[in-house]
């Protein structure tokens, strides 16, 4: 069965790595990556979604939680969650006709047209990943140029929340005043 | 106070409290070394291989409880440590690996002895590090054996470029807290999980303590003998879990799994209640899972919450410090009787004296020499005081059934990776961290020769240890297993060897050959007496065999077992048949 887990860890070099590679060594399958900032510059946030037995699930956020870099790990698989994934997607519209069939079929599914060219247009749906594959699966009729999706972000519905903690990565600047005086963020962005 | 990079890594050190490190030094290490001079306080010992550097370096971890130190240049310095970093993570070994790596402007050119080492180490510890500022060195190193030494230990790597070492900088030591949102120390249970414990633990009938490693990780040895002696509940002891409970104690029934005593696996197999105490479940000691243990309830209380369950479903999982959950355990324990059950597993025993090697040559003596009799006189000359550390393979397990352990930290092994070549250079380690200690290094002739260059150091060092080579001119544990499942085909199992006590005669080394049950004494006598290494070469009988068997992956109860004299048609002729 599908998995969804949602990883908060420290936003510093090497952290994915850390985590990708257990899934390597444990040889789970990712269906699909996300990483990105969280409002807290010092976290980022990693949703993954994977092929596993069901007992598996429980295993792999245990075994997250080893990781030091990792901070909180959430199963979200069977929770109430708002899930979404992006594409965009470049189809061929040489004429006026498949310029017009495209325009009528993002109003229905609630595209967006982000770009029209003389040959090609790019079009973009953000939604629950089976309507964005059903958009796809329209899109067809036209011929499909380039694609690509972000794969799957979730986010538990009303007050759940990953527990945030009042954190930030002062782990070296506060205790090594940098070249220039005073602890700078300039070691986290590397 | 202005200090380049390598001093403020020997600075750091000093404030670990470490006095004695060791490494190899190369170029992108240089200034480490460099800066080595100006603190003579710090001993440091130079290995032959990098390998046998971090065996040393844990070998010296184990025996001490302190944290190990070995150094390494970039490229196939660090390499060399793979081999030891893996074993000391999967033994929970703490270890700190310091590499040198090139400069950080070199770094991704493929330089002159330039590798990916946290990459290539990232599986193999339990974090590690490339410090890209000098800044930052102090406040890793210290993180570093903080890590290393909590929770559940294990090795970290800090990768240093050549030009962090140098680049002076004005020198603050970090005071405070460390900041890492990401690792919880676990402690005590929930009260919560220690009722539920200890409603298993009253009402069981067949209960069975099954410690490990945690039990000496934690110094949770007094509590699990109380625990143990209130409940009148008996202990099996794996492999690296000996020493944690004494093995001449009535309760203790020895160890358990593929090689264990057939009355802790048959025990394991009838029990109503295991209480796994700081141990993982490893296949080696739980044989099928479907099978393993199908009527009993589980506790298990362990450190590392990714091992609940991992292997073993349990009942009541723990997630804590074995020493204090087990101090909050005591105080609520009523006392137990299990005498019908302690009677069982006493019939076993008994079952197992019957067939055992020991007795059978001293009633049909064969006037061969037999590794089992080795260890036996080993630990009647040492009067089982000696800090043993074995190698890996046959003699490993004739050692762990021969050489019974009452002391914490005194068998040091490679269990969880099961390291050939292990041996010898963590009987140095174990030597120079507990000067003390009567240290035998036991090993095989196979491991033996995997890092047997480190003979150098032992002469260079002049540590005071006895190399006892179990010797029988064959990987004798893979030919056990060609023997009994690959139809006595030994292929690349002979060994043809060197003259073992000329080999130590070229490092110094004193050196002798034993052959006879009869000269075993006088050796070891002979060895105890010397002081600096001495080597001591038995030449053992070839096609031994290491019994009880339970074959990877079959049930645990199902023990390929050494027959009863009466189930052996040839007996007469050939008592020590197999």
């Amino acid at each position: 069965m599908k998995h969804t887990l949602i990883c908060l860890v420290e936003n510093k070099p090497g952290v994915l790595n850390r985590v990708v590679s257990l899934f390597r060594r444990r040889n789970f399958n990712m269906d699909s990556l996300t990483v990105g900032r969280t409002h807290n510059p010092d976290i980022s946030r990693i949703t993954v979604v994977m092929e596993a037995e069901p007992g598996d699930g429980k295993k792999v956020v245990m075994m997250l939680y080893k990781l030091i870099d990792v901070i909180e790990v959430q199963d979200v698989t069977n929770i109430p969650t708002i899930n979404r994934d992006l594409a965009l997607v470049k189809v061929r519209t040489p004429d006026a006709y498949s310029r017009n069939a495209v325009t009528d079929l993002c109003y229905e599914r609630g595209a967006r047209l982000v770009d029209i060219g003389p040959e090609v247009t790019i079009v973009e749906l953000a939604g629950a990943e089976e309507s964005v594959e059903s958009f796809v699966e329209a899109l067809h009729q036209f011929e499909i140029v380039e694609m690509v999706r972000t794969g799957r972000v979730s986010m538990g519905r009303g007050i759940r929340t990953m527990e945030q903690r009042d954190y930030k990565s002062t782990r070296f600047a506060a205790y090594a005043p940098s070249v220039n005086g005073g602890g700078s963020a300039e070691h986290d962005d590397e | 106070m202005k200090l380049t990079g390598a001093e403020i890594v020997w600075e750091c050190l000093l404030r670990e409290g470490v006095d004695l490190v060791f490494g190899y030094p190369g170029g992108a290490i240089l200034p480490i070394y460099d800066a080595l001079t100006k603190y003579p306080q710090i001993r440091h010992v130079l290995p032959r291989h990098e390998q046998g550097g971090t065996h040393m370096a844990e070998g010296y971890a184990r025996a001490t409880g302190k944290v190990g130190v070995m150094l390494a240049t970039s490229g196939p310095g660090a390499t060399n440590l793979v081999t030891g970093l893996a074993n000391a993570m999967m033994d929970s070994s703490p270890l700190v690996a310091i590499t040198g790596q090139v400069p950080l402007g070199a770094i991704g050119s493929d330089a002159f002895q330039e590798t990916d080492v946290t990459g290539c180490t990232l599986p193999v510890t339990k974090h590690n590090y490339l410090v890209t500022r000098t800044e930052d060195i102090a406040y890793t190193i210290r993180e570093a054996f903080h890590i290393a030494r909590t929770g559940r230990p294990g090795p970290v790597l800090v990768d240093i470029p050549k030009d962090v070492q140098n680049k002076v900088i004005e020198f603050h030591y970090p005071e405070g807290e460390l900041r890492l949102p990401g690792y919880n120390v676990p402690g005590k249970a929930h009260p919560k999980e220690i009722e539920a414990a200890l409603d298993l633990i009253h009402s069981a009938k067949r209960p069975l303590i099954l410690a490990g490693h945690g039990v000496l990780m934690s110094g949770a040895m007094d509590e699990i003998r109380s625990f143990a002696e209130i409940t009148q509940t008996p202990v099996a002891l794996t492999l690296l879990g000996k020493g944690g409970f004494p093995e001449n104690h009535p309760l203790c029934v020895g160890m358990m799994g593929m090689h264990g005593t057939a009355a802790a696996n048959q025990a394991i197999q009838q029990a109503d209640l295991l209480l796994a105490f700081g141990m993982r479940f490893d296949d080696r000691v739980t044989g099928n899972l479907k099978t393993y243990s199908p009527n009993s309830k589980k506790i298990h209380v362990e450190i590392d919450p990714s091992e609940i369950n991992k292997n073993v479903k349990v009942d009541v999982g723990i997630i804590g410090d074995l020493k204090m959950v087990l101090r909050q355990l005591l105080p609520k324990l009523q006392t137990g009787q299990h005498q019908e059950w302690i009677g069982q597993i006493r019939d076993w025993e008994e079952d197992t004296s019957e067939r055992d090697i020991l007795l059978r040559l001293a009633a049909h003596p064969d006037g061969k020499l037999w590794a089992a009799q080795v260890i036996a006189e080993l630990f009647r000359c040492t009067e089982g005081k000696a800090l043993t550390v074995s190698d890996v393979g046959q003699h490993q397990m004739l050692e762990a059934q021969y050489y019974p352990h009452t002391r914490p930290h005194s068998l040091l092994t490679s269990g969880g990776l099961g390291t050939m070549g292990f041996g010898m250079p963590a009987a140095i380690g174990a030597k120079l961290g507990r000067p003390d200690e009567e240290v035998w290094a036991i090993v095989g002739d196979g491991g033996f020769q995997m890092t047997l260059t480190e003979l150098g150091t032992a002469m260079q060092e002049h540590v005071n240890i006895n190399i006892a080579i179990i010797n029988n001119s064959f990987l004798g544990m893979v030919r056990q297993w060609q023997e009994f499942f690959y139809e006595e085909r030994y292929q690349s199992t002979p060994l043809k060897n060197p003259d073992f006590v000329k080999l130590a005669a070229a490092y110094d080394i004193p050196a002798r050959r034993v052959s006879t049950k009869e000269e075993i004494e006088e050796a070891v006598q002979w060895a105890r007496s010397i002081d600096g290494p001495t080597l001591i070469e038995f030449v053992v009988v070839q096609n031994d065999i290491v019994y009880p068997m339970v074959p990877a992956g079959a049930d645990l109860h199902a023990m390929i077992r050494r027959p009863k004299p009466s189930e052996s048609p040839d007996f007469e002729n050939n008592p020590t048949a197999i």
